[in-house]
């Protein structure tokens, strides 16, 4: 294979928080991901009957499992705010550095506050808690 | 020196023309996920309980099926592009590279077809 330019040379880059939001969404990609598995495990479990959804059930509500999903919740708001960003940004828009400045801080504060709630939400309905 | 045009070389290069398709179909299902993804969130939380008449129920609604199957199909599909491209990016070596955008994609597959069976499976009643 001839030599190509690669992607990510990150040690070349000077760190800046925008950076972070750009890795912070491949990351959250990747959570997700493993959070499709999860749900598509849940499905087949309920698909299998009362047994089977209640054998998976044990083992979806460990404690470390919970911890999952209140990352999974985290993962989902993130990439969900951030991929609208991205979408607003093949369009052209926002792409000044002053811009993606901006709405990086924008990014983070507004999935804080859609993590905040979905996970009060998700508190009171018994998904979250111990 | 040539006296092509900078557009005719570029129109008449390369490009099999379907090489930004994974692009803008990242895109497709981004858009799609939107709603999709948050009509899963608010349902999956406006459930009373988890256990499995009340999920049967829930799963039973067309609505609930169609758009739970839409969920996992075109999650799967955004999925695979996603990770394809995080593979492609720190995977190196030819070999390495190639089984490991095999496998993505048949774990992908295996997802979507799960998904859309088991869906199908609860709401035309056949979950014991």
């Amino acid at each position: 294979m001839p030599p190509r330019p690669l992607s990510p040379h990150l040690s070349v880059y000077k760190f800046k928080y925008t950076l972070t939001t750009s890795i912070l969404n491949r990351c959250t990609a990747l959570a997700l991901s493993v959070g499709l598995l999860l749900l598509v495990y849940w499905l087949m479990a309920v698909a299998g009957g009362a047994h089977a959804q209640a054998r998976a059930a044990r083992l979806l509500s460990g404690p470390l499992v919970k911890l999952l999903y209140a990352a999974l919740i985290m993962a989902f708001c993130y990439h969900l705010v951030a991929g609208i960003r991205h979408l607003v940004w093949d369009t052209g828009r926002g792409l000044e550095r002053a811009q993606a400045q901006r709405s990086a801080w924008l990014v983070g504060a507004l999935s804080i506050a859609l993590t905040l709630l979905i996970g009060y939400c998700a508190w009171l309905a018994g998904a979250l808690a111990p | 020196m040539s006296l092509r045009s900078p557009l005719g070389k570029v129109l008449g290069v390369g490009s099999a023309k379907s090489g930004v398709q994974p692009w803008w179909v990242q895109r497709l299902t981004a858009v799609a996920l939107v709603p999709l993804s948050i009509w899963f969130v608010a349902s999956l939380l406006s459930l009373p309980s988890f256990d499995h008449a009340t999920v049967v129920a829930w799963m039973s609604g067309g609505w609930t099926a169609l758009l739970l199957i839409l969920l996992v199909l075109v999650g799967a599909w955004h999925s695979q592009l996603g990770v394809r491209v995080v593979v492609e990016d720190y995977v190196h070596g030819a070999a390495a590279r190639t089984v490991t955008l095999v496998g993505v994609l048949f774990v992908h597959t295996l997802i979507a077809a799960a998904g859309v069976f088991a869906v199908l499976k609860v709401a035309f009643g056949a979950a014991p």
